[in-house]
């Protein structure tokens, strides 16, 4: 970990706060930089400058093995970008990441990679999209099988399939239907059964039910929590949903305009969120209990990636900016006065950072999140 | 069916009543029933919410009250009264008058409900002096004054702009400003909010709960969103497969589910407050059209199902102080009290 700034130092003691776990994947100051220039002609004659779109800059984080990351924010934020980096269908422009110790570099090529790439899978978004309507689900399911040679033998693939397509709850005679037959729901558990059928240990899942209906998304959701504890799966789970990253995952990292400005444990980040961010964030959430808490919408939108403010990105809608947070980046440090919650967070805000947020003395330990949520 | 019970239930008289509506769509293979017998009235100035998964009929519901079914969907039989005027059968151009004027409509995609190449200005006057008699620059200097009412910063010099030059939720402010722009007395919001970033979502439904409050303007929310229900409604109305399932005031209906489907709708919710280990599970999907099942059209899926649900077709009676459409229920009021969240605290 040598070579990193300041601001990641802190990172350090963080881990190290969680006995025995063993850190699956690990993102180093990764950043990824979009050319969104127009072409080269026209900007000759139209004198236009090239346009470079920083949709992750700096971002840092660990998994460890058997645990759940979310990834949430709002639409712009990067928060795609992320996964798509870390399974490698983008190129990084900085950083590292590396998976069980190896870079993934590795993944673009060789045997290494192919060896990587079979312990890693994807879900995405939309299951319309993502499954080949020309094929039938057993051939679908049955690709990484035979991608990666796991099995020998029509028969030997062919249980294989059977077996996967029950583990997600489907009957193995489905495996001789086309996508379109199913419900959006039952293509999601179709992108699950061909994401675990080349055995991986950890998941990337891209909004898997932002697609789904509620009573739909509670399945897949159950599915999802099931199988990570039957095959010991570590999944990178990305949401612009607070409550379904609050029910799936262990550890939460907010993101905004490209960083991540706030990380922590669940439970701390949701009983005491730190970044103003967050709390601007889990303030918006509709409130299911009825009690009738005044909310506070947050004046401002998401300012646009391609000309972000300087200083911190959320200066211009936040209550606590001053001089600094318009001049200074402010990097993810882990926060005083949270103590004993067993996780350490982290947050990028100068506020924080110098108690200009009016919390550090009380201590992180108590929220007015779910304390005012729960007075009801 | 207990209507005058319901009606006495609302001290005001119904602005919007619409009783046993049936929309159907004739198709090569048989007709199909997309809604079957659905009534529900909406008072002045009261939110009612339209919740259910898609496939639901709750947009079909909403487009056939402001008259834009589309062909082949058409209004089998049933009515449809605004201020006790049946609006259902008028001609084009009489219903014409009456939407915009009436009955405003917010729609999901900001984008679509907007034209690209007219600047929002020349909408709003438009649709201004479309239903109110009023000068050029009167209009002008209203369609100013709305687009200050919908929080969008200095409309002096963005009235001139063109909808591509707003973000999503300030373009769902300029189409909030058109629906209002002839003071309707009822709104129908389709998923108003579900195109937008959670943090845009509580501006803008923030706004349209203070504009009704100051408008005195009754709305139909249509969602899929129990949370935007849980905060803008009055009473909510609970959809599926074409028919309601429950209705009644918003904490009861939510609290108190009394409809196994809204029991279980409401415990697939993840929620920010409670830790549970794994979400109440509705096993399989909403029946299709072509296949709805005889009796309840939820008995498929529900755990409590006994041999009525099964031929039988519920209507919905008084529980307590719902309505529910569940044979659980048939000897109203007797059975209320022996309905707790069971399947919710789980």
């Amino acid at each position: 970990m040598s070579g990193r700034g300041a601001g990641g130092a802190a990172a350090v003691p963080a881990r190290a706060t969680v006995a025995g776990a063993v850190e699956l994947v690990r993102a180093e100051r990764i950043g990824k930089t979009f050319d969104v220039s127009a072409p080269w002609l026209t900007r000759t004659l139209g004198r236009q400058p090239r346009l470079l779109l920083r949709a992750v800059d700096d971002v840092t984080f660990g998994i460890r093995r058997g645990e759940t990351l979310g990834l949430v924010g709002e639409s712009g934020c990067g928060k795609s970008t992320v996964a798509r980096l870390v399974v490698g269908l983008y190129q990084l422009t900085s950083g590292t990441i590396t998976y069980d110790g190896k870079n993934i570099d590795a993944l673009a090529s060789g045997r290494a990679g192919r060896v990587l790439r079979r312990r890693l899978q994807m879900i995405f978004q939309d299951p319309y999209a993502s499954l080949n309507p020309r094929w039938r689900v057993a051939d679908i399911v049955a690709e990484p099988i035979r991608a990666h040679r796991l099995l020998r033998g029509r028969r030997a693939v062919h249980a294989r399939v059977d077996a996967l397509l029950a583990q997600v709850g489907l009957a193995a005679a489905d495996g001789a239907r086309y996508p379109h037959q199913f419900s959006g729901g039952q293509r999601q558990r179709i992108s699950i059964a061909r994401a675990l059928a080349s055995e991986p240990e950890f998941l990337v899942c891209d909004e898997p039910t932002s697609a789904l209906d509620v009573s739909v998304q509670a399945q897949v959701l159950n599915l999802m929590r099931d199988l990570q504890r039957e095959l010991g799966l570590t999944y990178l789970f990305i949401s612009h949903n607070l409550a379904v990253v609050h029910h799936i995952a262990d550890r939460v990292g907010v993101m905004y305009l490209g960083r991540i400005v706030e990380i922590a444990g669940k439970r701390q980040l949701f009983a005491a969120p730190r970044h103003p961010y967050t709390r601007m964030l889990l303030d918006a959430i509709p409130d299911l209990e009825l009690t009738g808490k005044a909310r506070t919408p947050v004046a401002g939108e998401v300012p646009s990636p391609l000309d972000p403010p300087p200083g911190c990105a959320f200066h211009p809608r936040c209550p606590l900016a001053d001089d600094r947070c318009r001049r200074e980046v402010p990097l993810l440090k882990s926060v005083p006065g949270t103590s004993g919650a067993g996780e350490g967070g982290e947050v990028a805000c100068h506020a924080v950072e110098e108690g200009r947020d009016g919390r550090a003395a009380k201590g992180g330990g108590e929220g007015r999140g779910v304390a005012s949520v729960r007075a009801g | 069916m207990s209507a005058a019970a319901e009606r006495a239930a609302e001290t005001r008289p119904a602005l919007l009543d619409v009783r046993n509506l049936r929309i159907e769509f004739p198709t090569r293979r048989g007709t199909l029933v997309a809604i079957d017998g659905v009534s529900f009235s909406i008072a002045p100035g009261e939110v009612l919410g339209v919740v259910g998964e898609s496939g639901a009929g709750k947009s079909l519901t909403g487009a056939a009250i402001i008259g834009l079914l589309e062909p082949p969907g058409r209004i089998a039989s049933g009515e449809i009264r605004l201020d006790g005027r049946r609006i259902d059968d008028l001609p084009y151009d009489a219903m014409r008058k009456i939407r915009g004027r009436r009955i405003g409509a917010i729609f999901q995609d900001p984008l679509t409900s907007l034209n690209p190449l007219y600047s929002i200005g020349s909408q709003l006057t438009e649709t201004i002096r479309t239903h109110l008699d009023m000068s050029e620059g009167a209009a002008r200097a209203r369609a100013i004054d709305l687009l200050r009412e919908v929080g969008i910063p200095s409309p002096e010099r963005r009235i001139d702009h063109f909808p591509h030059q707003f973000s999503g939720g300030m373009r769902q402010r300029v189409v909030i400003a058109l629906a209002i722009c002839a003071n309707p007395q009822l709104i129908i919001a389709d998923e108003p909010t579900t195109a937008l970033d959670v943090s845009i979502q509580a501006q803008i439904i923030s706004l349209l709960k203070r504009l009704c409050r100051d408008h005195g303007t009754a709305v139909m929310l249509v969602t899929h969103d129990m949370g935007v229900i849980a905060e803008t409604a009055d009473r909510v109305a609970v959809m599926y497969a074409g028919r309601i399932a429950e209705i009644g005031p918003v904490a009861e209906v939510i609290h108190a589910p009394k409809h196994p489907y809204t029991v279980g709708l409401m415990g697939s919710i993840p929620s920010i407050v409670d830790d549970r280990e794994r979400l109440v599970q509705i096993d399989g999907a909403m029946p299709r059209l072509n296949a709805i099942p005889r009796g309840c059209a939820f008995n498929p899926r529900c755990a409590r199902a006994f041999d009525r649900c099964r031929s039988e077709r519920p209507e919905l009676v008084d529980v307590g102080v719902v309505r529910a459409a569940c044979w659980l229920y048939a000897d109203a009021g007797a059975n209320a009290h022996a309905q707790p969240r069971a399947g919710v605290a789980t």
